[in-house]
């Protein structure tokens, strides 16, 4: 499942995340004296806002907290607003409380939204505020990353935050198997690859047990091999392209190579040393195919003190996914994804307004600067200062276009059909024309 | 689960038989003090009923009941319900043979009948195999543990101790142990054998075995625990007079023990069977029945096409296929199996 992936990256215990918020529903509750007292003109309006911004495995919460003090700062200028607070781990959020919310008729205000298919249809229910006429000036601020906030020329949500994914590498391997510049293209990819064997390294880490981080190869050669307008309107449900095909093929044609580290099916993402980002923070394994937010889960392989992170940030490298030599695709298409917040049809108007400000330069280059994400505002570009991220952000920036998640744009049940069906590739059972016929199946069952 | 609707079984006679039984007191004179008696007597079985009557009826029935209503309609979970679009029996079509409709029917062939069959093959695979060699396993330790012997208690409980162990943590546990790194692995490798080449659990050819060997190591507990149970019921005498009589250890086992703890072994595999098909938990910590659906049950199934993919009517469907065939099977093995032994109880019982 895409919804794994995570920018805060970390599992977090449902214990620790009702404390922290229990910890955090005190700061908004405190705020409703002045409003009742001092507010006068404004009648008080209350906000609920459910966001993903739990506490990991070492109680560390700095998107919380960060969030804690953005609604505090705004409920500091607008003393009639108050907001009550609800962190959520990731899963739960978008699997089971907002859907359940939304269909109960008693949702939060303002919460977590992913985009792509799942809100097109939360959209098409009629369930999320239209924002593109309150918030055009912010949405024409942000650019073009809100695109995947946005169905039928409409705006449902805002990011605050959206990277690209690329290939992680750590350098001191590539070094010791005589691998002398980043891969750009496909051949110096399998080249490296045949160079990291031979120097007994496993080349790749991928957590193919978790489905989607091997669909993202897939993904990723689609990118290559099909034309843009293909991939643009995939979400259309018409995968009647060859290219979608080939794009299977040439995983099968990769898989072949034997890349990938033994028993990949068996491997999860991000959970243990033996996963796929812990083979990769502990040396074992070189390359790994991951979104920005590894940043962070490989920093969790630490004993989490700064020499031993800077060690290992200082011996990590990215490239961005290399292009493949005769494909229809713009070789420097990139993927990517992010989070947002949506507002409810019901919410009161201010919750607009709070939206705008979450994503305003000040507070979206305060959250580069506290939570280490990739803000979306490019007003707040300036504020990355890791040269990883750097990198990253520059990559989206060059890239010929930038492409959300296939699985997050499909939508859960065709994007799960293609991610189970990729799972088949890398299981062996599966065919390239499977994966199609299984997207197609899906599709028609809508 | 299984043990609340075993028990919830067993209440429904119990309470139909209380009622004919407060019939013939009634043909005496009805003085005030009986008529008295009989209100007060209704009077309380509503009282302590009605508060378990009604938590069954919200949590048991009326969801039995929507699921049925989901089951019929065209619905992504995201929609208010009222707007989707009722598909009759559709749903249950696609899960059975890929659909009516001639334009899908191959595509839903392949991507939705195979893999429902290929889930629901497991659950009976688990049956079969539960019958064939946890039984057996399981009344031999049961047989060997039943003499009496020094430290015979902590045997007892190591062997109970997996059943005890929650399904999520017994499944995490092998997950590790069971790692491409795992101890396990590494064992196989040090002693110059060649581990599974996808991995214990998702190798296409190891992987059901592999769960079933933990559904075994999880389960079988209960079941010695259970014949335990059964053969302390079992007289000395009737063991002392075989021995007397010259019969050696295997024929007093097979003669006299296996047949008087029958009715055990009987209630042991209803259990059994009914928990075979609706295994879910194990199979879903494990990796959801595995990347390639090498070991997906019909619950695991239902969860990650209904729950994951958002179709929720078809999984809905899936639902109650399953509650059909668990319940057929259940009035089956009642009417057949179980029958002789409750009819044994009541002639006791008279």
């Amino acid at each position: 499942m895409a919804n794994k992936r995570r920018a805060s990256a970390i599992v977090a215990f449902a214990l620790s995340s009702a404390l922290v918020l229990a910890a955090c529903g005190s700061d908004p509750e405190a705020t409703p004296a002045p409003t009742n007292t001092g507010g006068g003109e404004q009648e008080p309006v209350t906000l609920t806002w459910w966001h993903n911004g739990v506490a990991g495995d070492s109680g560390e919460n700095d998107m919380g907290d960060y969030w804690a003090q953005v609604a505090a700062d705004f409920t500091a200028a607008n003393p009639h607003v108050t907001i009550q607070i609800e962190q959520i781990q990731n899963e739960d959020l978008q699997r089971t409380r907002i859907p359940t919310a939304l269909q109960s008729g008693d949702a939060p205000d303002l919460f977590q939204q992913w985009g792509g298919g799942e809100m097109a249809a939360q959209a098409d229910a009629g369930y999320l505020m239209d924002l593109t006429d309150v918030l055009a000036a912010d949405i024409e601020r942000l650019g073009g990353s809100v695109g995947p906030w946005q169905a039928d020329g409409k705006t449902y949500g805002l990011p605050y935050q959206f990277a690209v994914e690329g290939i992680w590498y750590r350098k001191s391997l590539f070094e010791q198997a005589g691998i002398t510049s980043e891969p750009t293209t496909m051949d110096e990819l399998n080249a490296a690859v045949q160079k990291l064997k031979d120097a007994g390294i496993t080349p790749i880490a991928v957590g193919a047990s978790d489905k989607w981080p091997s669909a993202h190869w897939w993904y990723n050669f689609a990118l290559q091999n099909c034309p843009r307008d293909v991939i643009q309107n995939l979400g259309d449900f018409d995968f009647s392209d060859p290219c979608l095909v080939g794009a299977g093929e040439l995983l099968d044609e990769f898989i072949a190579t034997d890349p990938f580290q033994p028993q990949f099916t068996s491997t999860v993402a991000q959970t243990g040393a033996t996963s796929s980002a812990g083979l990769v923070a502990t040396g074992e394994a070189a390359m790994e195919l991951m979104g920005q937010w590894n940043y962070f889960v490989y920093q969790g392989f630490t004993d989490g003190s700064d020499e031993q992170i800077a060690a290992l940030l200082s011996d990590l490298g990215w490239f961005p996914v290399p292009g493949i030599s005769g494909g229809q695709g713009d070789p420097t298409a990139a993927l990517g994804g992010g989070d947002g917040f949506s507002c409810h049809v019901n919410a009161p108007a201010v919750c607009a307004d709070f939206l705008a400000y979450i994503t305003s330069d000040d507070v979206q280059a305060g959250f580069a600067e506290n939570v280490g994400g990739l803000p979306v505002a490019p007003g707040a570009a300036s504020a990355v200062s890791d040269p990883i991220n750097q990198k990253i952000a520059a990559a989206a920036a060059n890239a010929g276009y930038v492409q959300l998640w296939l699985d997050t744009d499909l939508g859960p049940n065709v994007g799960g059909a293609l991610n189970d069906g990729i799972a088949t590739i890398f299981g062996r059972t599966g065919t390239p024309q499977g994966v199609v016929n299984a997207m197609i199946a899906a599709a028609a069952t809508q | 689960m299984k043990t609340l609707e075993a028990s919830g079984a067993g209440k429904g006679p119990a309470v139909g038989a209380k009622a004919p039984a407060g019939g013939p007191r009634t043909v005496n004179p009805v003085t005030s003090h009986t008529r008295k008696h009989t209100t007060r007597k209704w009077l309380e079985i509503a009282v302590f009923v009605t508060p378990a009557l009604a938590l069954f009826l919200t949590f048991v029935v009326y969801p039995v009941i929507a699921a049925a209503r989901y089951s019929m309609y065209k619905w992504n979970g995201v929609k208010q319900f009222s707007e989707a679009e009722f598909i009759g029996f559709e749903n249950y079509a696609r899960a059975l043979f890929g659909g009516t409709n001639p334009d899908t029917k191959d595509a839903f062939t392949t991507a939705y009948s195979e893999p429902f069959w290929t889930a629901l093959s497991h659950n009976f695979a688990i049956i079969g195999l539960s019958m064939a060699i946890q039984l057996p396993l399981a009344l031999l330790v049961a047989l060997a543990l039943n003499r009496k012997f020094k430290g015979r208690t902590f045997v007892r409980v190591v062997i109970f101790a997996p059943y005890v162990l929650s399904e999520v943590i017994a499944g995490v546990m092998w997950l590790i142990i069971l790692d491409p790194n795992g101890i396990a692995t590494q064992m196989t490798r040090a002693i110059g054998l060649t581990p599974p080449a996808g991995g214990w659990f998702e190798d296409l050819s190891w992987g059901f075995w592999t769960v079933f060997f933990v559904i075994t190591w999880k389960y079988i507990g209960l079941a010695i625990i259970l014949f335990l149970a059964g053969l302390s019921g079992v007289p000395e005498d009737l063991q002392e007079a075989a021995a007397i009589d010259g019969a050696n250890w295997w024929q007093i086992q097979w003669r006299i023990n296996i047949p008087l703890i029958g009715p055990t072994i009987r209630i042991w595999a209803f259990l059994s069977i009914i928990g075979s098909i609706q295994l879910f938990d194990m199979v879903w910590v494990l990796n959801r029945g595995g990347t390639t659906d090498q070991y997906s049950t019909i619950a695991s199934y239902m969860m990650q096409i209904g729950f994951f993919r958002s179709d929720w009517g078809y999984g809905s469907a899936i639902a109650v296929i399953m509650f059909i065939i668990s319940f057929i099977i259940a009035l089956a093995y009642m009417a057949a199996v179980l029958r002789r032994d409750n009819a044994n109880r009541m002639q006791k019982a008279r």
